[in-house]
């Protein structure tokens, strides 16, 4: 994957810098990997109740709306950019679901257009970065209030879906394996969708000239666009892709909440960029995986399934956990990168 | 923007080269629409027992005191080339620190004082670890000011127990709520302070340090100046002057909501510096711009209050205008309305032409790393350059 095409830095051609998934660049990646084993075991030791169908079928069923949003996070980070406005998209999606659902439609016109609204806002965080040069953070940051802001106008109060909403089948349990009392191992519609969409990223990042443009615009931008690669296209599709992602959340976890506020997703996007960076992906770009950004995820949701579990740690302190996550693992990113600036 | 006539063509050119001047004309727009709705809308009578002023303008002048502090302090920032997204939860942990001291303490100036300083250094050391992180470690400034936003939140809650906690003590609350020759007390430290800073960065080369830091890291290393004391400066100011911004808002209710208090002032004060006319890519940055932009912003927010829209939708506005003025401050737009193709290049951010603009390509996010750039560019970054001039040629 990072040959001296996927990552053409202008000192790519020295060999110490293309080490084939050298240990070094894996280094995030393989430390996200030991923490969530090592919740794991904590939370088995000192919890108990981990290392159980349910839990594990909750943790993925309660993590499967995050990881969609990771999975379009990463495609955008790869690039080198960022996208602060999934969180307040969901908002302005899964009100539009509920209000189109609650409005009687049928669910095969509810569900697309749900996802389209979140591919508008993709789109137009694209145009602006693309075609007016508009820095990546600060466009989608303005995505991010004009669609809280829409979400607000939309409604003020939480809005129900109707209980006989066939919406909500995306989250009908599905038994896998039948264990003891309700300790059945299960999947849902969602989680189904989820990993088709982490699997569809994977083969698209990995196998598709797309996803080799996508890590070729990360590594160096301008090498890309001399190259002849499609930037500007690119760089369109990665927002659109982000906000499309942002959408079909939406849909997740609308489903499975049955409730739609203007306050959903407030700190969303900061839980994305959080999964994307603890599963090893440069914040600069050019270097990461789809899958790293799962682990990523994994590792926020059994952080939050922990929090509760232990019970002792105050709910306010949540976001200083998470935001000490980030920073460990983005001072990690530092050190690797000094490191490789070093060997070269 | 077609000239009519040369002379008056070159005068409105002066004007408009200023490019708070859409500010100064959206600010007259917005005041417009709130006299046609209500005429004696502008109207400031004088209380004769006490000399105060009242009036919605006076009200405008007390409610952009916290934007002014956090637009000044980002202004800086943003000449560095950095961001600074912690300022929201600076406020709300300032406010937090300072309404949980003085809930249990006296009613009296003396406490007030020290809930200032409490609320003021805990700003500052926020502030410094944004600094240190930016300056030292060389993160990029958005993604530090990110966690510290997020982390800052949690500290607010943390201080008071998740509750919003409010106080009384009459000396803390006349800083926001007292008046001073009739106008508000903190209209008139905001004043004191941006003109403070003001002199601070144009009467001395400091503030030339920081636009030549933010036009080209490199060059300006190469110069002699040294980027870490300047930056941890300038992300220190913002705080303690986010810090100030949260005592002002949380004096003016003597209650601190944890998840409110100085939510989205980071976009406010992004929305001042950039319709300021203060370029987000760095170099050159305009107080008085910013200054503007925050009393546009106050209006904004009055007026949307004014014509009964709800006020949590003012966001919504806000990021029109941000678009808005970041579409005018684009190559591409800019060219359009000169009237000429913008170019086959991809259009680029208005930095002052630099001769090695190693960080000016589109994808390097808030400036990438200027504090490594000066030390560790060597012949990598020349390459890029030289790919930067044939992409653009």
């Amino acid at each position: 994957m990072s040959t001296t095409l996927t990552r053409p830095r202008p000192t790519a051609a020295q060999p110490a810098r293309r080490g084939r998934g050298s240990l070094l660049d894996a280094l995030p990646t393989i430390a996200s990997v030991a923490i969530l084993l090592l919740m794991f075991v904590y939370g088995e030791a000192a919890y108990g109740k981990i290392f159980q169908y349910n839990t594990i079928s909750n943790l993925f069923i309660n993590s499967s709306y995050l990881i969609i949003l990771a999975v379009g996070m990463t495609f955008v980070i790869l690039t080198g950019g960022i996208d602060l406005s999934v969180g307040s998209v969901i908002a302005v999606s899964s009100l539009t679901g509920v209000f189109m659902a609650n409005a009687g439609l049928p669910v095969v016109i509810v569900i697309p257009v749900t996802i389209l609204v979140g591919s508008l806002f993709g789109l137009m965080s694209g145009v602006l970065v693309q075609y007016f040069n508009v820095q990546p953070f600060i466009a989608t940051l303005a995505m991010m209030f004009l669609a809280r802001g829409i979400a607000s106008i939309m409604a003020t109060t939480p809005v129900r879906l109707d209980d006989d909403s066939s919406f909500r089948s995306l989250s009908e349990p599905i038994k896998l394996i039948d264990g003891p009392k309700t300790n059945d191992l299960v999947v849902t519609p969602s989680v189904i969708i989820m990993i088709l969409v982490v699997v569809a990223a994977v083969l698209v990042l990995k196998r598709t000239r797309f996803g080799r443009t996508v890590y070729a615009i990360g590594g160096a931008e301008n090498s890309a666009g001399l190259m002849g690669l499609p930037v500007a296209r690119t760089k369109l599709w990665v927002y659109l892709i982000s906000g499309t992602l942002a959408g079909l959340a939406a849909v997740v976890y609308t489903s499975r909440t049955g409730i739609a506020q203007n306050v959903t997703g407030v700190g969303w996007e900061l839980d994305a960029i959080a999964a994307v960076v603890i599963g090893g992906t440069m914040l600069t770009g050019g270097y990461g995986f789809v899958l790293g950004s799962v682990v990523g995820a994994l590792v926020i949701g059994m952080m939050t399934l922990l929090i509760t579990r232990d019970g002792t740690v105050p709910p306010e302190a949540t976001t200083i956990i998470t935001g000490g996550i980030l920073l460990v693992f983005v001072l990690l990113q530092r050190v690797v990168l000094l490191r490789k600036k070093k060997k070269a | 923007m077609s000239a009519p006539a040369p002379g008056i063509g070159s005068r409105l050119k002066g004007l408009f080269s200023q490019q708070y001047a859409w500010g100064i004309v959206a600010l007259l727009l917005l005041l417009a629409v709130d006299v046609i709705k209500d005429p004696s809308y502008l109207a400031i009578t004088v209380n004769p027992t006490t000399g105060n002023l009242s009036g919605n303008l006076i009200d405008i002048l007390r409610q952009s005191a916290p934007v002014l502090m956090i637009a000044v302090g980002m202004t800086l920032v943003v000449a560095t080339r950095g961001i600074d997204l912690s300022v929201g939860s600076v406020m709300a942990v300032s406010g937090a620190v300072s309404m949980q001291f003085l809930s249990t303490a006296p009613n009296t100036a003396g406490s007030a004082f020290a809930a200032l300083g409490m609320g003021l250094g805990l700003a500052l050391v926020l502030g410094l670890v944004n600094g240190v992180l930016v300056a030292w470690v060389g993160l990029q400034p958005f993604i530090t000011t990110l966690v510290m936003m997020l982390a800052g939140r949690g500290i607010a809650r943390v201080i008071t127990g998740g509750q919003n906690t409010a106080a009384t003590n009459d000396a803390f609350r006349w800083i926001a709520n007292g008046t001073v020759l009739g106008f508000p007390v903190v209209f008139v430290i905001a004043a004191v302070l941006v003109a403070a800073v003001a002199v601070l960065v144009r009467r001395t080369a400091l503030g030339t340090m920081i636009e030549a830091l933010g036009i080209n890291p490199k060059a300006s290393r190469l110069i002699g100046i040294r980027p870490g004391g300047l930056l941890l400066s300038v992300y220190a100011l913002s705080a303690l002057l986010a810090g100030l911004g949260g005592v002002f808002a949380t004096a003016s209710v003597m209650t601190v909501e944890v998840s409110r208090t100085g939510l989205n002032s980071e976009l406010d004060a992004i929305l001042a510096v950039v319709v300021g006319g203060t370029s987000l890519a760095g170099g050159k940055f305009s107080l008085t711009g910013s200054v503007v932009g925050a009393l546009l912003i106050t209006t904004l927010d009055k007026t949307i209050v004014f014509l009964s829209i709800p006020s949590a939708a003012t966001p919504a506005f806000k990021a029109i205008v941000i678009v808005a003025v970041c579409l005018l401050q684009s190559e591409r737009v800019r060219g359009w309305l000169r009237g000429r193709r913008a170019g086959r290049a991809p259009a680029q951010r208005p930095t002052p032409p630099s001769p090695a603009p190693s960080h000016s390509s589109p994808v390097a996010g808030p400036g990438g790393e200027p504090a490594t750039s000066g030390s560790a560019g060597g012949a990598g970054t020349a390459g890029t350059d030289n790919d930067q001039k044939a992409v653009n040629a």
